[in-house]
């Protein structure tokens, strides 16, 4: 039951052949067992998920019916639950219960689906291997010596071991894409302003977007639906009809014009370039064509993210002073002591590292140098994906360049660690709409490929992704001791 | 050597909007603590910026009204400082792109003539909250209430010369965003403060000095007060050698004294950047035509018009045009009293009734005698039926009873005597009872007219007409 997709356990919650409750209790069951070696809920609400999921069950009585009425996920730590503790992966917020729902919470749970608790994080979604989450490192379903990615790397590997039906995440320089790679999951981040930010704990609020993780293109469709949508508390959400994703989804891909991504190809691990021209092939045999493309600017997209994303953190985590909420230090002897040891205790090693690098860049007499100049090369990353658009319908690459590495190779550098997103970053940078499909295997670990589309392009998107999971099947793979 | 002082201003007007720039908060000033901080303004996780449509229109109103240009891309940006009473860790304002640039305001002179000032630029932001110590013991309170308070920050060019212009550009000011009802200009709720750039430089130099920021000037008398100072220390401190370092000093209005916050080496890095929970303002041409159409009459065009309809001199046009109520009242009052009353109605409504609103500190809005009572008043005068000295008695009556000139006039008889024969009579009987001041009057006593005058006033209980009095006097003391 828990490796159908949504749409498979939507048609037995309506033909009455399960109850919600009943699903959800499967979950809850497999997460009890399975989640102590995994690490990837931090926190289960059991009690919560049974009321949601009676509750689900006593709307289909009385007539109600939908996609999601009774589907059971789990949301990222970084949404703020109402009366749910809310961590965002840090000792900051380890005491933080939050007194309102974030819009993709409330609009989920409107449309039925039950929530089964909170995943494990990299802190404040820094990260991407899930290694600098207060509450200890994910371990890959896969490979438990391997990471799953990060930011959202429990919400990954919670869906890759069967916790949930799905899983939300947010994606601001690959959190979703790259965990969706490392663990064989579809991972979907929606177009920049699609999907409300209100209460979703800002890393880099120019960025950062929320997504889902689902087992297929399609069930990406049915979650996107209930969560997009313009929200009149988030001012850089758009005002925009949401067009019927489901509903899109089978048209012919045939004449659909795919670009080669030139840059993302350089130097690209063969086994791994492998997998994205077979997916090639498939597209072809779909009566796609391709070519290649070239992004001139986009080989500069790692070093600009890592100017304008820690400038945004460090003004965004501000807030977090232990005056108000979150955690204080003890026996404060003033405000500085207050401040600094708060701060000091409350935030981890990467969490810190940004918050000194976006000071720096946003300081008097450097300002101009690193951060007007990366909003610049921002700018030309951007024209270069419309340009890029001009003659393509979407463009095609590897999501990340290895497949799940192990816990603990590249703690100690940071570097390595960020080129880890080197091929994600870019659609964050232009604020474009980008999902990752699982493309076979390296080293019997779950590979992904990327399709990036222009701006609202997410039918497109999902359409595409859908035609290449009718006729291949690595997305309904599950790893050893999960199935 | 001969000083000349430099003085730029930048006045906070707290915009009159019912909820906060940023947040669905009410604004009400005097609620208990934190009942009007909501999960924006407390800066809660995840929570975002709204911006408020009323404070732009309030912005753009005001950028109207001071002539300046309304940009059509404004841009917000976080200003970043720790302080337990600003939530975020940064105030959302506006740094290289503000709503309103370049705007002029005239100001009028001791001498009667008028000095431009110039207004470099007005942008949106949001108050901080406060921090209270009253009543608690080691403690430091936080009052969120007015956080994310809408702010119009207007900033001034460094155009005036002396603390006198710079308290009538202040004063001009007041007026004006009052005017134009996006302000309440409570001054000592906070509604209306500023700062102060000072700096001296030896007359005739071109260079500027260097300048002290004075912050925390919450009241006209201060601003003047704290300027004095200021330029003082300034002078004293170069003559005796020494030099004025750029840096902000606090205004402290119990020992009238300026002293040093922090200096320019020791300044706050704000780390400016531009907000991105905040689309850039874009503000369409046809929405500013829509808030010029609700540009009320400005003061200076209202000061001219009562001088040239109602022949008016410039210093009273310009205190009644002063305040859209004021200037309304004394416009019911002529409406009411007819055109050809302006000038008394003006003298009647900066005399005695401002004196009566000021001694029973009451809002022109509370007077108990109405526009139309007054008008009643001016027309009683004008018909003789009282005298200008018994109308102030009536006033006075009117005033504390709540009553109308008649009711007043007929109740206590205080009908004037204009009967000639009347007063003549009080004149034979007073004469006739003072033989001796007769006789001395007589002998060149001129001064002893007055004693008559006042004489046959007391008998006539202050009724006879004063005019006829003096002619009738003079006929029969011959």
């Amino acid at each position: 039951m828990h490796t159908l997709s949504i749409g498979e356990l939507a048609q037995k919650l309506a033909a009455k052949q399960i109850s919600s409750l009943e699903l959800t209790d499967h979950f809850l069951e497999r997460l009890s067992r399975l989640n102590p070696a995994l690490n990837a809920v931090i926190t289960p609400t059991v009690d919560l998920a049974r009321a949601q999921a009676a509750a689900a069950d006593r709307r289909r009585s009385a007539g109600e019916s939908g996609p999601l009425l009774g589907i059971p996920l789990i949301h990222k730590d970084i949404f703020c639950t109402e009366g749910v503790r809310t961590s965002c992966g840090s000792r900051m917020l380890d005491n933080f219960v939050s007194p309102y729902d974030a819009t993709v919470v409330s609009r989920l749970r409107c449309a039925g689906a039950v929530m089964l608790g909170k995943s494990n994080m990299d802190e404040f979604a820094m990260g991407s291997s899930n290694e600098t989450s207060y509450y200890g490192p994910v371990k890959n379903p896969w490979d438990l010596t391997k990471v799953p990615g990060g930011s959202s790397g429990g919400s990954a590997a919670a869906l890759a071991a069967g916790l949930a039906a799905f899983a939300t995440g947010t994606d601001t320089g690959g959190s979703i894409r790259q965990p969706a790679a490392l663990t064989g999951v579809v991972g979907f981040k929606p177009t920049y302003g699609r999907v409300s930010r209100y209460g979703m704990i800002a890393f880099a609020s120019s960025l950062d977007q929320a997504g889902t993780f689902t087992r297929s293109a399609q069930d990406a469709a049915i979650v996107l639906q209930a969560m997009a949508g313009f929200d009149p508390k988030d001012s850089t959400s758009v005002d925009r009809p949401v067009p019927d994703y489901q509903g899109l989804l089978g048209a012919p891909l045939k004449g659909l014009k795919i670009g080669l991504l030139q840059e993302f190809f350089e130097g690209l691990d063969e086994r791994n370039g492998a997998l994205i021209h077979a997916a090639l092939a498939e597209f072809r045999k779909l009566g796609a064509t391709t070519c290649e493309v070239s992004l001139p600017n986009l080989p500069l997209s790692v070093p600009t993210y890592y100017v304008v994303a820690p400038a945004e953190c460090s003004s965004n985590l501000s807030r977090f002073d232990g005056v108000r909420f979150g955690y204080r230090c003890e026996d404060p002897k003033d405000l500085m002591d207050l401040y600094k040891r708060s701060r000091g205790e409350g935030f981890g090693a990467e969490v810190k590292r940004r918050i000194m690098t976006g000071t720096y860049v946003l300081s008097a007499g450097y300002y101009d140098a690193y951060y007007l100049k990366a909003q610049k090369i921002r700018q030309l990353i951007t024209d270069d994906f419309r340009r890029a658009f001009e003659s393509v319908d979407m463009l095609i690459g590897p999501t990340t360049p290895t497949p799940a590495f192990a816990i603990g190779a590249k703690v100690d550098d940071p570097i390595t660690m960020y080129l880890n997103d080197i091929y994600t970053i870019g659609a964050n940078l232009a604020g474009l709409p980008a999902v990752s499909l699982p493309c076979g295997f390296v080293d019997s670990l779950p590979m992904g490929l990327q399709l990036v589309g222009p701006h609202f392009a997410e039918d497109s998107l999902l359409n595409a992704a859908h035609g290449y999971q009718q006729v291949t099947d690595w997305h309904r793979r599950t790893p050893a001791g999960y199935a | 050597m001969e000083w000349e002082v430099v003085i730029g201003l930048e006045i906070h007007a707290q915009l009159a909007t019912r909820t906060k720039i940023f947040s669905g908060s009410a604004t009400a000033y005097g609620a208990p603590p934190n009942t009007q901080a909501n999960l924006v303004d407390l800066g809660y996780p995840g929570v975002l910026p709204v911006l408020n449509a009323e404070a732009v229109r309030m912005a753009v109103k005001f950028g109207l009204a001071v002539g300046a240009s309304i940009a059509h891309r404004s841009v917000f940006a976080r200003k970043n400082y720790f302080y337990p009473d600003l939530p975020k860790g940064y105030q959302i304002s506006q740094f290289e792109l503000p709503v309103v640039s370049g705007g002029t305001l005239s100001i009028m002179l001791e001498d009667g003539s008028t000095k431009t000032i110039g207004i470099t630029r007005a942008h949106l932001e949001e108050d901080a909250g406060k921090s209270l110590h009253e009543g608690l013991a080691s403690a430091t309170g936080i009052d969120l209430n007015r956080a994310g308070t809408p702010l119009l920050e207007i900033v001034s060019e460094p155009d005036m010369r002396s603390a006198k212009e710079a308290v009538a550009y202040m004063k001009k000011m007041h007026t004006l965003v009052r005017y134009l009802e996006i302000c309440d200009g409570n001054m000592q709720e906070g509604s209306f403060r500023c700062d102060a750039n000072v700096s001296v430089r030896p007359k005739g130099q071109e260079k500027f000095g260097t300048r002290a920021e004075l912050k925390n000037i919450n009241s006209f008398r201060f601003v003047e007060k704290a300027i004095h100072y200021e330029v003082a220390r300034q002078i004293d401190l170069i003559e005796s050698g020494g030099k004025v370092v750029q840096e902000t000093r606090l205004y402290d209005s119990d020992k009238g004294e300026t002293r040093s916050m922090r200096s320019k080496e020791e300044a706050n890095d704000y780390r400016y950047f531009p907000d991105p929970d905040l689309l850039p303002l874009e503000i369409e041409p046809a929405f500013i035509e829509s808030v010029r159409d609700t540009l009320p009459e400005l003061p200076d065009a209202k000061a001219a018009r009562f001088a040239a309809d109602y022949g008016l001199s410039a210093y009273d046009s310009g205190v009644l045009a002063s305040s859209r109520e004021l200037a309304a009242f004394f416009e019911e009052v002529v409406a009411a009293a007819g055109a050809a009353n302006a000038k008394p109605a003006a003298n009647w409504i900066m005399g005695d009734f401002s004196a009566s609103l000021n001694r029973d500190a009451l809002d022109l809005a509370a007077a108990p005698v109405s526009s139309a009572a007054l008008a009643g008043l001016l027309h009683r005068i004008a018909d003789n039926t009282i005298s200008g000295k018994m109308a102030k008695d009536v006033f006075e009556i009117m005033w504390s009873e709540g009553s109308g000139a008649d009711a007043v006039i007929q109740a206590r008889g205080l009908t004037q005597i204009t009967d000639t024969g009347a007063i003549e009579k009080a004149i034979d009987e007073c004469m006739a009872a003072n033989p001796k001041q007769l006789a001395d009057y007589r002998a060149g006593k001129d001064k002893l007219f007055g004693f008559f005058v006042g004489q046959v006033m007391k008998a006539t209980q202050g009724k006879a007409n004063p005019a006829q009095l003096n002619e009738l006097l003079k006929k029969k003391l011959g």
